[in-house]
Formats: C-alpha cells, sequence, structure tokens
C-alpha cells in the first residue's frame, strides 16, 4: 500500500447537493409556470423564453471568455436568470429587448459586482427595471396577436387580454365588486392578461410547492410576503375584509412569482432565519403601499430590487444568537 | 414535550451497517507496541523507563507531565526498545516509547483483581482514575480525573453518559454497550458515588434500539440511573447539544459542563473507569471500529493501545482495492492519515479506508448565500460570515459574530452545496485566536 490518497481536514463527507443541483431545480420549478404561459401565448412565448435564456447563457460565456475567468464547473445560474428574466416579459415583446436584458442582467447587475454570490440586486428584476424604464411601452403592450384561438377561447373577454387584471382592479370605484369586472378563479388560474410567466399562480404555486419540498428555499420570505401584503390590503384597501379583492391582489400580478421565485433568490436575500421573516414583511408592506398609493397598478419588481438593498442591513439586525449565548443578552439589555 | 434533540445538525450517511452486528473481537498484537506520549490534552507524559528496560502488562512506562495530563501504562510485557519521535494520527511526530511485545502478557501484581469500590474513599478512587492514565475516549482525551473533580460536588446533578456515538461509521461505542453493558452500570455506579446529589443518564441515539434496551435491562432496580434515548442526528453527541438535549442546560464556550452542573463521559470512559478502580487495570485496551468500503472484512477490534493500525487492517481482511481516502475517527471530525503506521492511543475510535472521496463530487464555487451552513449549525452561528472573516484574516470581526463558539463539528461544511471550506477555515482561525490569547496572556505574565 504505497499509493497515493487524499488528505483534508474534516469534515470528509459531502451531502451531495450541489449548487448546479439547487439550480438545476429551480428550473424544474419554473417548468409549470413557463409551460402554461406557451400554452397560453402561444409558440411566441417560448421563442421569448428561449430567447432569453441562449442570450443570458451566452453573455456569460462571453464575459468569461474575454474576462479570462478561469474554467469552473458549470452552475446553471444564468439558465435560471435568463428564464426568470423571460417569464417577465409580454409574448409580444420584439425579441431583440430580452436579449439586451439578459446582457444587461448577466453582465452589468451580476458579472460587474463580482459573479455568482457578489451580486446585490437580483439580477433578473435588475434587468427588468432597467427595460421597464427605458421601454415602458413595449414591457406592459398585453395586447395578444389576434387569431390567438387559445386567448379567445378561454379568456373569452376582449378587454382582459389588453388590460391586466390587476389594473382593472385598480381602476375600479371601491363600492364597484370585484368578481362583476374580473374573474377571480381565472386570474388563480391565469387565464388573463399579464407577462408570460405571472398569469397563473396555479403553476407558480406548484413550482414553489417543489422548491420547499426539495428543500431549496424555506417558507419564511414567501408566506411572510404574501400574508404580510394581504393584511396590509385588508387594513388599508379601503375595502374592509372583501375576500375577492384580496385574492385578486394576491394571485395577481407579479405576486406570486416575486414571492416564490425572486424575493426567495439566494444571493439577494438575508441569511438569517429571522433576517427572511422580516424581508419578506418588508415587501409585503411595500408592495401593498405601492399598488395602493403609485400611479400603476404593479409594485413587485421594485419592491424587491429595493429590498434586496436592504439585506446587509437586516443582516446585521438578526444575527441569531448563538447556542448557550442566549441569556447573557438578556442579561445585557437589562443592564 | 419533552425534546429529544437540538436545533440545526444534519444526517450524513451512517454507514454502521458494515459493522454494527459482527461482535468485537480481541485482537492480540504481533509487533512492536507504540506509545506517544500526548494521547490527551494537556502536557506530554514523561516516559520514566529507559530503551532496555523489562516493562510488564499494565505497569506505568510514563508519568504525568503537569495536572492536565495522564500517565501512561504499558498494555504487554517486553522490553523497552527505543524513545524516539513517531508518527501520530495527527501528523506530527510525538515522543514515543516503543516497546518489543515478549508475547507472555505477563501483568503487573494484582492486575484484574476484584477490588470493592465500597471500600474506597472518594479521593482514592479519583487517585486510581488519575494514576490509571483514563482520558476521555470519545476522541477529546481530556483527562477523566479532572472531570471528575469539580469546585462543588454537590453541585454536580447529571451525569451523562455518552452513547449516543453520532459520528458516521462508528459502532465501537454501540459493540461496548452490548458486550460490556454491565461495565458501564458498574462504572457509572462508581462515578455515582462521588457525587451525592447526582443522577445517571446514558444517552443512546434512537437508531440502536438494541443496545438502548439491553441498557434498560441492565439498569432497572438501579433508582439513581436512567437510559434516555435520543435522536438520531449528527452531532447529537456532542458535549454541549447532549447537556442541553438531556438536562434542558445550555453552555457556551466560556463555561465547563460542571457549571451546568453536568459531567459528560462517553462510554468506553466509564468501561475504563469500572476497570480501573473495581479491577485494578489501567487504561490499557481500547475499541476500535476498522470500516470503509475498502476494507475487506469491518468489524470492531477490542485492542492494546499502542498496536499499530496495519495489523488492524490486515486482521480486517486488508483492503479489498485502494484507498483513496483513510481517516483516523469518524467521517465528520476525524483525522485524515496519509500512513498508516500509526498507533493506536487512548482516542483511536476508528480506522476508516474508502475507494472514493465525496470531496471530490462537489467542486468549491462561490458562496450563493443559500442559507444552509446556518440551518445546519448546531451552534446557531452564520458560518457564512464566520468564514467571510476569516477569508479576510479578520480576527476581531470573527470573534463579533461568535466565533469562538464554534465546535468544529463540520456540519456547515457537510451540507454546503458550493463545496466551501467552512469548517477548516474556521477552524484556523480560532486556532490563530487562541494562540494569540496564549501569548498576550504569557506576555502578561512576563511583564508581572
Amino acid at each position: 500500500m504505497k499509493e497515493l490518497v487524499n488528505v483534508s481536514a474534516s469534515p470528509h463527507d459531502r451531502s451531495g447537493r450541489t449548487t448546479a443541483s439547487l439550480m438545476l431545480d429551480v428550473v424544474i420549478a419554473l417548468i409549470p409556470a413557463s409551460l402554461f404561459g406557451v400554452f397560453q401565448f402561444g409558440l411566441k412565448a417560448l421563442l421569448v423564453l428561449v430567447t432569453s435564456v441562449v442570450s443570458a447563457v451566452l453573455a456569460e460565456y462571453l464575459w468569461n471568455h474575454f474576462m479570462k475567468k478561469p474554467k469552473a464547473p458549470y452552475e446553471c445560474s444564468a439558465v435560471v436568470t435568463g428564464l426568470l428574466l423571460g417569464l417577465n416579459f409580454p409574448a409580444s415583446i420584439p425579441l431583440w429587448i430580452p436579449v439586451v436584458g439578459s446582457a444587461f442582467a448577466i453582465i452589468v447587475v451580476k458579472q460587474m459586482y463580482g459573479g455568482l454570490g457578489r451580486n446585490f440586486m437580483n439580477p433578473a428584476l435588475g434587468a427588468r427595471c432597467f427595460l421597464v424604464i427605458c421601454f415602458a411601452g413595449r414591457m406592459t403592450d398585453f395586447a395578444v396577436e389576434k387569431g390567438n384561438a387559445v386567448i379567445n377561447g378561454f379568456a373569452g373577454v376582449d378587454g382582459l387580454s389588453r388590460a391586466t387584471p390587476l389594473g382593472i382592479i385598480k381602476d375600479l370605484s371601491a363600492t364597484t365588486s370585484v368578481g362583476s369586472a374580473v374573474s377571480v378563479s381565472d386570474m388563480f388560474f391565469g387565464f388573463t392578461g399579464g407577462v408570460i410567466g405571472e398569469t397563473s399562480a396555479l403553476a407558480i404555486l406548484i413550482g414553489g410547492l417543489y422548491l420547499v419540498i426539495r428543500k431549496v428555499i424555506s417558507l419564511r420570505i414567501p408566506l411572510a410576503y404574501i400574508i404580510s401584503c394581504g393584511l396590509f390590503m385588508l387594513v388599508f384597501s379601503g375595502r374592509g375584509f372583501d375576500a375577492e379583492y384580496l385574492i385578486a391582489q394576491l394571485v395577481g400580478g407579479g405576486l406570486m412569482l416575486g414571492a416564490w421565485f425572486m424575493a426567495t433568490d439566494y444571493v439577494t436575500s438575508p441569511i438569517t432565519p429571522w433576517g427572511q421573516i422580516i424581508y419578506g414583511i418588508l415587501l409585503g408592506v411595500l408592495t401593498g403601499l405601492i399598488r395602493l398609493c403609485s400611479s400603476g397598478a404593479e409594485g413587485v419588481s421594485f419592491t424587491i430590487i429595493f429590498c434586496n438593498l436592504l439585506v446587509p442591513l437586516i443582516e446585521k439586525m438578526t444575527m441569531p444568537k448563538a447556542f448557550g449565548l442566549e441569556k447573557k443578552s438578556k442579561k445585557k439589555k437589562e443592564a | 414535550m419533552r425534546k429529544d434533540t437540538f436545533r440545526g445538525g444534519v444526517h450524513p450517511y451512517e454507514g454502521k451497517k458494515l459493522t454494527e452486528d459482527r461482535e468485537a473481537i480481541t485482537y492480540l498484537p504481533k509487533g512492536d507496541l507504540v506509545f506517544p506520549m500526548s494521547q490527551h490534552i494537556g502536557a506530554p507524559a514523561k516516559p520514566i523507563v529507559a530503551p532496555g528496560d523489562r516493562v510488564l502488562m499494565g505497569q506505568t512506562i510514563a508519568e504525568a507531565g503537569g495536572f492536565v495530563s495522564s500517565p501512561i501504562a504499558c498494555s504487554v510485557s517486553g522490553h523497552v526498545k527505543e524513545i524516539k519521535p513517531v508518527l501520530t494520527v495527527s501528523g506530527s511526530m510525538v515522543q514515543a516509547i516503543v516497546v518489543e511485545n515478549d508475547g507472555l502478557y505477563e501483568a503487573v501484581e494484582g492486575l484484574g483483581e476484584e477490588r470493592d469500590p465500597a471500600s474506597l474513599s472518594r479521593q482514592e478512587i479519583r487517585d486510581i482514575i488519575r494514576d490509571s492514565g483514563i482520558v476521555g475516549m470519545g476522541g477529546a482525551g481530556f483527562p477523566t480525573f479532572i472531570k471528575l473533580s469539580p469546585k462543588n460536588d454537590a453541585a454536580i446533578d447529571t451525569i451523562i453518559v455518552n452513547g449516543s456515538e453520532c459520528e458516521p461509521y462508528l459502532t465501537s461505542d454501540y459493540r461496548v454497550m452490548l458486550q460490556e453493558g454491565e461495565r458501564i452500570i458498574g462504572g457509572l455506579k462508581i462515578i455515582l458515588s462521588l457525587f451525592d446529589n447526582a443522577r445517571g443518564v446514558i444517552a443512546i441515539e434512537d437508531n440502536k434500539p438494541r443496545a438502548i434496551e439491553h441498557m434498560k435491562e441492565l439498569a432497572k432496580g438501579e433508582d439513581r440511573i436512567t437510559v434516555r434515548k435520543v435522536k438520531t442526528k449528527y452531532p447529537e453527541g456532542a458535549e454541549r447539544q447532549l447537556i442541553s438535549v438531556v438536562t434542558g442546560r445550555k453552555i457556551n464556550s466560556s463555561m465547563l459542563p460542571a457549571d451546568a452542573g453536568c459531567i459528560v463521559d462517553n462510554v468506553d470512559t466509564v468501561v475504563a473507569v469500572y476497570m480501573a478502580v473495581a479491577r485494578r487495570t489501567p487504561l490499557i485496551r481500547r475499541l476500535v471500529t476498522v470500516s470503509g468500503d475498502a476494507i475487506t472484512e469491518p468489524r470492531n477490534f477490542i485492542v492494546k493501545t499502542g498496536t499499530n493500525y496495519n495489523e488492524l487492517i490486515e486482521a480486517a481482511g486488508g483492503f479489498n482495492s485502494n484507498p483513496v481516502k483513510m481517516i483516523s475517527g469518524g467521517t465528520m471530525m476525524g483525522l485524515a492519515l496519509f500512513d498508516t503506521n500509526i498507533p493506536v492511543t487512548k482516542t483511536s475510535s476508528a480506522l476508516l479506508a474508502f475507494k472514493e472521496d465525496p470531496l471530490d463530487k462537489v467542486p468549491t464555487q462561490p458562496c450563493i448565500r443559500c442559507g444552509r451552513c446556518v440551518a445546519a449549525c448546531p451552534q446557531h452561528l452564520v458560518p457564512q460570515m464566520l468564514m467571510d472573516a476569516a477569508e479576510k484574516f479578520d480576527n476581531e470581526a470573527f470573534e463579533a459574530v461568535n466565533g469562538m463558539e464554534c465546535v468544529e463539528c463540520g456540519c456547515c461544511a457537510y451540507v454546503c452545496p458550493s463545496g466551501r471550506p467552512l469548517t477548516q477555515a474556521i477552524k484556523q482561525t480560532r486556532r490563530s485566536i487562541l494562540d494569540e490569547r496564549k501569548k498576550k496572556a504569557a506576555a502578561a505574565a512576563a511583564a508581572k
């Protein structure tokens, strides 16, 4: 026995979970929402998603190539970024916009700040907000091409294909019932207008459930986000306890996609357990505030990138108490 | 509801099936026996024999080198061949006494004779434990007599016998419980006789139902001893975690178990206490698990301290293929070996050999802040921040995020999907901080 053996410091075992496997799980969890988007908006939607993903991966490859980065095992994070960004486009978007968006997400938001794990802002959302500011009209053009059998067959009402249900609700007077203007069940299942990935709360919930079961995310951020947003709406919407209105607010717009897939982004959310709950609550309150007080009906994207900036502060405030030091810190407070 | 576990921890592959159902057999050494002078925490022992001397089984061949130290007894009879530095599990060279085994096992007078613990005073019992060279056999090697001599005997209300054996692959404690359970009860009764207010708790993880049943059977009729089932999770057997599970009290790095009214001893240590006090036998044997997928016939051996690891590998049928990794101890906290020409010491719990190295499969990548290390840390720290500080050599920041509370259990590095050496970096920084503290203390003492 004189072969060379590996020597390393303990521990000598690993759980087997890798970054690539986590990212792959996120991609799998996004499949229901993506499929529904394609089913709803047709092959054009598929083209948008593919363009986003391919250009994100390509942008990362080019960056690594020209910056002469050492070769590292591929971790699929650019695929997730590209797919998340793609799901945030309306199907009617001209294809050059996803290319610009993906390149911005990967190069400006992610790589320029140090690459994987170093970006302080969710790349997909950073890019989306950049695009919304630059191309506001195209990013919110939810008109569906004529002759789309799918949308006509399911949505039935022409008006829905033009504006998102949240926009309609926002313009309602406080006394008109929500049910008379939009179908809340259609909003839950996703037969409404909107960006490719956000319409079906059901498809997103299936993906979210998958992430929770696979232990990719914990329930802390999504639940804190959704519950606090619901409570905020309950108190401040001026409608009191209006179940249809509340459900429409929670399943409508980008809230579900944001809560399950964007806010839970590892890199840009707090690492401390209590920090995650506070972060979720902040998101919920701010989303509600923007939805009620701003001119638009939506607020998820800006809320999340704003709260991304607060993460270091939240972490500092929510450092967990070390085992055996809990009592000491209480004494300090008393003293 | 009683909590049977702590928050955090991980579930590594157990691998105990390989050896748990095979009886531990006695192995008698063939070659020379080697006794390193550092088999414990504290000052190295000092040899009291010279090359050429004839030594007997059970004879003390090295005396304690200070208060926190432990004497060493010879496990065979023979001649002292030489005293020279040898390779030990930690990779360092340590002064050691090499004894040529004459195969006669001629014992010192009285070795193995029964002695009634009730006839001894408390001080006598403590002295016997000290002079028998008993140290914590779970791995740390802290001299047991110091543990058993707290400032205030009356404040000790719980003696925990640690049979949780949460390290993967190890089954030596399990075999001790099944094969020498009576001695554990006997040893625990001796320890309990030192502390009037204490009760004895034998803590065993629930993946060892046979051991729990067996120990419960033996503890019947002992009104001061109970068997406590704890949840199977790594590191359930870590001292601080076990104390909190059994008593609900929490200690931190600046406290001793005695501050929480507890004393924690490994099952094999308790057996050693019994052997020393009731059978006049110093610590000269221990159980060693030889296991892993590169070992032909994995099993436990009852061996004499000083036996060469190579002999144990041979006794277990040798390697079935070239091992890629060899570990002394468990996979979570054991030490990787580059050579097996190493003696069994008082703290050697296992020798593992594997065909594959799981570390090869997880490349080291940037941290993605997934928070798995935070969820896994049994000390409720944020290993990600500790490593951040460690990488910047920022010892101040490291201490500010409670880095000194780390118990180096390895959970954070185990769960890290980016294969980051969290535990390793944290360990290194802790060492450097402890060194600095020592230097400062020494400088302060010199200034006085």
